[in-house]
């Protein structure tokens, strides 16, 4: 696929996800439907596929998932055509998404520290405890079951129950687990 | 004004701490780089476990604030680490740590991935390490029960409020901005009242 784009199409992408940032409570994921509307549906500048793609491949790779964001700008410019073009996708997109919600969280946490004794910090902190304890639990639950649960996902089941328990009661290294997955899977048996 | 889940600040010096921003930068790499599908789990058993830079409540606390602020909570979570170390130089320090290699990574495998997109033993690699991840991140949140031990709501309340939250995100499927709201707000305020009274 081959698009063009000029400097303004650029700030504008730039742009974009500046705003998507403030957006994103819950995580950058939360507006990627707003990222497919945008940049497939209304600007052209990705297909579906690589939309799509761009999602899994950060979700299957290291590091923080945000990092899907990067590869969707890396494969506008891509598009627009060659690796220079790439990187400076890569470069707006991310700075773009993720500007504005350090910036916030910055200053939200200086000044959460240097007022911790009051109520009200404390309130909110120890009130969300037990919120955010359980939202964990849910989040693993809602990731080992998929969007709509099946009878020959079991095996996928009994593999997150398995690392579960284990990550839960021993001091295995998690990496061992993550490879014990892998072969499972690779071999075909989950 | 003592409150008994605060034990951690008797002795602050005592404390393990990132030594320098080197040792923060590295720290940050290496656990963003074996966090496949989400890296929470894995700061969890870095910092919390292994190198005790935060107690599990704090782990907790500053967990809800990253999850209530826009952006990547991982990401969100880092920066604050760093900065109550280093200040803002620690929080970009954190900051690049989690996304410059793992960036790196994930471009490479952009550009592995239209060569082997097909393998069925790749996807189902992939498919294996999602469900490990998935187990993970539950045991992450089962680790973390204890914390709620010396809660001022008590036992009961924040097993109700938790089983609350985990029926209306797992089962329910709401979004988790209204949860957030709708449950933390509650929670928030009965604390708000207990913390007054005491």
């Amino acid at each position: 696929m081959q698009i063009v784009m000029d400097a303004g199409d650029w700030l504008s992408l730039l742009l974009h996800f500046l705003v998507l940032s403030l957006l994103s409570i819950g995580g950058a994921i939360t507006t990627a439907p707003d990222m497919h509307r945008f940049l497939v549906q209304e600007r052209h500048w990705l297909t579906d596929p690589q939309f799509s793609a761009s999602v899994a491949i950060a979700q299957a790779a290291p590091g923080p998932n945000v990092l899907f964001v990067a590869l969707m700008g890396w494969q506008v410019g891509l598009n627009a055509g060659g690796l220079h073009l790439a990187l400076l996708g890569v470069l707006l997109t991310l700075f773009g998404i993720l500007l504005p919600s350090t910036t916030l969280t910055y200053f939200a946490a200086q000044w959460g520290h240097r007022n911790r004794e009051l109520r009200a910090v404390r309130a909110f902190k120890q009130g969300m405890a037990p919120i955010v304890v359980s939202l964990l639990v849910a989040t693993g639950w809602v990731l080992a079951s998929g969007a709509r649960p099946q009878w020959s996902d079991a095996p996928l089941w009994a593999v997150a129950l398995a690392a579960t328990l284990v990550v839960w009661r021993t001091r295995l290294h998690l990496l061992w687990l993550l490879g014990a997955g892998a072969v499972l899977g690779w071999f075909g048996l989950v | 004004m003592s409150f008994p889940s605060a034990p951690a600040e008797a002795a602050p010096q005592e404390r393990p701490r990132p030594r320098s921003l080197p040792d923060l930068f590295l720290s940050f790499t290496w656990l963003a780089l074996q966090g496949f599908g989400g890296v929470l789990a894995v700061v969890q058993r870095e910092l919390v476990e292994r190198k005790r830079w935060l107690t599990r409540e704090e782990f907790v606390e500053d967990w809800a604030v990253a999850q209530i602020m826009p952006g990547p909570n991982v990401v969100n979570l880092s920066l604050m680490i760093g900065a109550r170390h280093f200040g803002w130089r620690g929080a970009l320090v954190a900051l690049a740590g989690m996304l410059v290699a793992p960036l790196a990574v994930v471009l490479l495998l952009a550009l592995l991935h239209a060569r082997f997109a097909d393998s069925p033993q790749l996807a189902g690699a992939l498919r294996g390490m999602g469900a490990v991840a998935a187990g993970l991140i539950t045991a992450t949140g089962l680790k973390l029960l204890p914390t709620l031990r010396t809660h001022p709501l008590g036992r009961a309340a924040c097993l109700l409020l938790g089983l609350a939250s985990f029926v209306a995100i797992a089962v329910l499927r709401l979004p988790l901005l209204a949860v957030l709201l709708v449950l933390g707000g509650l929670s928030c305020a009965l604390t708000w009242q207990r913390l007054g009274r005491a």
